[in-house]
């Protein structure tokens, strides 16, 4: 079995504060990882830290066979994060930004196109600027680039939240889709029911720990 | 493989730049205010000055670069106002563009909306100062070389105060001591292209020509560790 | 003397009780004191007036105070410089500490160097200010470097600071003879007095009492230096050990959301 992320005794500073006071976790290729915990209680950190974002300071953490601690920018090509910004461009149009970004990851036009009408912007809304759009559809628009850029890694920041309920089906048709073609998700989230029926194990973050309250059903994890 | 490497600096460069042109044309912020900014500059310098035409004709080079500095520091806070709002600037790290080829496309950015500053400041100096140049040539190389080494600086230090709460306090007091010399080389060399003769204005090139170079060369082996901090 | 600690530091930096200081800084700052003396002596009371034909008269005295003091300052932004380079290789805190420190005494050599340039162009010229090159490219460096510290001050987190700032670090020193050559050849076209031209003849004590001035403000560098630094790197240390007690604190949080801290969890303190 691969490992995608493997994280030991992993510390991570913000500035002065440990927001990682020392994770363990292991995930393997073709899992989809539920974190779950309360706020403040480590788990974007932990989702910046797997996408290479922000510096380990103790102990190993190794993603995508890439040692974070030795250079962290690596992995970064190989992942996606859908983050709680989306960053996009708030004068662009929906269609520019996810053209843009996906030319930045070195992506085909076809692949921006085809995400475009994956999450349902291929219409009207592709033309409309970033910053008329709701909450949701921003989110959409942030997916949209994640699908065009095809990471081997997916990390999404509750990627459940601001999205009406069709989108909400749509990003676990998105991670279902993800690990098919052979990649990982690790998703943080609060709608615990519906996150935990996609979910294959999840696992608790507090404090700036990792614990595992499920055991991880092997059997379920397809081998990619 | 240095050409492959240059290669995609140089696609990422044209990628940044054509989305910032892009941006400018959905949001006219440089059009819209910095220009007019930028005019109500040389107007005040009159009112500080003298009404005169005489007083504002001798000091047209200086006061022209002065307003282009000003105008320079709202472009520079534009230009990284736009890559730091909604979490942009994680995903510059996360995107596989070169650092180097973010500083150039910036740097371009930067510059093609100093010049077009720099155009309508030369016809508002020519229309409100009445000062006429006698060397286009002199004038036009040391709007283009003085461009160049202020959009380098600017991208360099503007990605420096990007991240930072203080970034609009900070970069007038970072910037304007390290372009001093441009504003030097800059209004002599616009004294000469002004006066009858324009002997000493070719030196002043030549130093807005090194310091365009040095600050370029500086922009891309830095810009990576500032991008990665900021 | 000024190299960062290594390993622990232990015998390199001693907290209490006796501050910052050590045996060896002691000792330099007896020299000092001995030697501050010694320079009055020479500066204000062996060496004749300047009565040459460009007579300075009793005013060639500040000189001995300008120039080492412009030499002290030039010597501690170029440790700056260095520090910054070796910050960027080494990535120690170190280095960073040694960056920040040169610097901020840099600016203190600055100020005096503006000063006494202002007060001896005040006496010369008349005006408190005279576009003089070399005052005015010292003025833009001292700018410049209130900037450095600026930058310092506006971020928060150790490591980004230490990387930024050490950039920062570097081009400064790169734009300190830009600056100056470009004021330089400034003025040149609009010729008038110069610190340069008003050089006085310096030779026998007066050149003595330069001479012992120089030697005088590096060993005041160098003394500043040891307690500037030891106070920088004794403040990162005291991050660190504060460090311990957030992970702890941290863990802890874990217990109160009821959730389970992993045994194998360890911490060595920040390297």
């Amino acid at each position: 079995m691969d490992s995608v992320v493997r994280f030991r005794a992993a510390v991570c500073l913000l500035g002065r504060f440990p927001a990682l006071a020392g994770v363990d976790l292991d995930v393997a290729a073709g899992e989809i990882v539920l974190l779950q915990g309360p706020n403040g209680a480590g788990k974007t950190t932990l989702l910046r830290a797997c996408a290479g974002l922000v510096p380990i300071t103790e102990g190993d953490a190794d993603v995508l066979g890439v040692d974070l601690r030795a250079d962290r920018r690596p992995v970064r090509p190989l992942v996606g994060l859908l983050g709680h910004q989306a960053g996009l461009y708030d004068d662009l149009t929906v269609a520019e930004n996810v053209r843009f970004w996906s030319k930045a990851g070195r992506s085909q036009r076809s692949d921006a196109d085809a995400a475009l009408a994956r999450l349902g912007l291929d219409g009207r809304l592709a033309e409309v600027p970033v910053a008329k759009l709701s909450a949701g559809q921003r989110r959409r628009t942030a997916l949209a680039i994640l699908v065009a850029r095809r990471p081997r890694l997916w990390l999404l920041d509750e990627p459940h939240a601001a999205l009406d309920q069709g989108g909400r089906d749509l990003v676990d048709g998105l991670m279902a889709d993800a690990v098919a073609a052979g990649a990982t998700v690790v998703f943080a989230s609060h709608e615990l029911d519906r996150a935990e029926a996609v979910a294959h194990r999840s696992v608790t973050v507090a404090g700036g720990t990792v614990s595992g309250l499920l055991p991880a059903p092997l059997a379920e994890v397809p081998v990619a | 493989m240095p050409e492959l490497a240059a290669d995609s600096m140089l696609r990422d460069a044209a990628t940044v730049v054509g989305k910032d042109l892009r941006l400018e044309w959905r949001s006219r912020v440089t059009l819209s205010q910095i220009l007019p900014f930028a005019l109500l500059v040389l107007i005040l310098f009159a009112f500080a000055l003298d009404p005169d035409r005489r007083i504002l004709e001798e000091a047209t080079p200086g006061l022209f670069w002065l307003a282009v500095l000003f105008s320079m520091l709202l472009a520079i806070q534009r230009a990284y106002a736009v890559e730091t709002a909604d979490g942009v600037i994680d995903a510059l790290r996360l995107s596989d563009l070169d650092p180097a080829g973010i500083f150039l496309g910036k740097a371009a950015g930067i510059g093609l909306h100093l010049l077009v500053l720099e155009v309508a400041l030369f016809a508002g100096v020519t229309v409100l100062y009445g000062a006429t140049p006698r060397g286009y040539l002199l004038l036009v190389a040391t709007m283009l070389l003085a461009t160049a080494g202020l959009a380098a600086a600017g991208s360099l230090y503007g990605v420096l105060a990007a991240g930072l709460r203080v970034r609009d306090t900070l970069l007038p007091i970072l910037m304007l001591p390290v372009v001093a010399p441009v504003l030097i080389a800059g209004t002599e060399a616009f004294s000469a292209a002004y006066a009858e003769s324009s002997g000493d204005g070719w030196k002043w090139c030549g130093l807005l020509a090194a310091f365009s170079v040095l600050y370029l060369a500086i922009g891309i082996f830095a810009f990576e560790p500032l991008l990665e901090e900021s | 003397m000024t190299s960062p600690p290594t390993g622990t530091g232990a015998g390199f930096m001693r907290l209490h009780p006796d501050g910052t200081a050590s045996r060896g800084s002691r000792i330099l700052g007896a020299v000092v004191l001995v030697s501050v003396v010694v320079f009055l002596f020479l500066a204000l009371v062996a060496s004749k007036p300047d009565e040459s034909l460009d007579a300075q008269g009793q005013l060639v005295r500040i000189m001995y105070l300008h120039v080492p003091s412009a030499i002290a300052c030039y010597t501690a932004f170029f440790v700056t410089a260095a520090a910054s380079a070796m910050y960027l290789w080494k990535k120690t805190m170190g280095w960073d500490a040694l960056a920040a420190s040169s610097a901020e005494i840099g600016v203190i050599f600055v100020v005096i160097t503006l000063l006494t340039g202002s007060i001896w162009g005040h006496t010369t010229w008349g005006t408190w200010w005279e576009w003089d090159p070399r005052l005015t490219s010292t003025a833009l460096m001292f700018v410049m470097y209130l900037g450095y510290l600026a930058l310092r001050r506006a971020i928060i987190d150790p490591v980004s600071r230490a990387k930024q700032s050490a950039v920062l670090g570097i081009i400064a020193i790169v734009n300190v003879p830009i600056v100056h050559f470009s004021v330089d050849w400034w003025r040149s076209l609009h010729q008038t007095a110069t610190v340069a031209s008003l050089d006085p003849k310096i030779n026998g004590l007066r050149l003595l009492a330069l001479f012992v001035g120089m030697i005088v403000a590096l060993m005041l560098y160098v003394w500043l230096m040891m307690h500037r630094f030891r106070l920088a790197y004794a403040e990162a240390a005291l991050e660190a050990k504060g460090l311990d007690l957030a992970l702890a604190e941290r863990r802890a949080e874990a217990l109160a959301d009821g959730g389970a801290v992993p045994a194998s969890v360890e911490h060595e303190g920040v390297s």
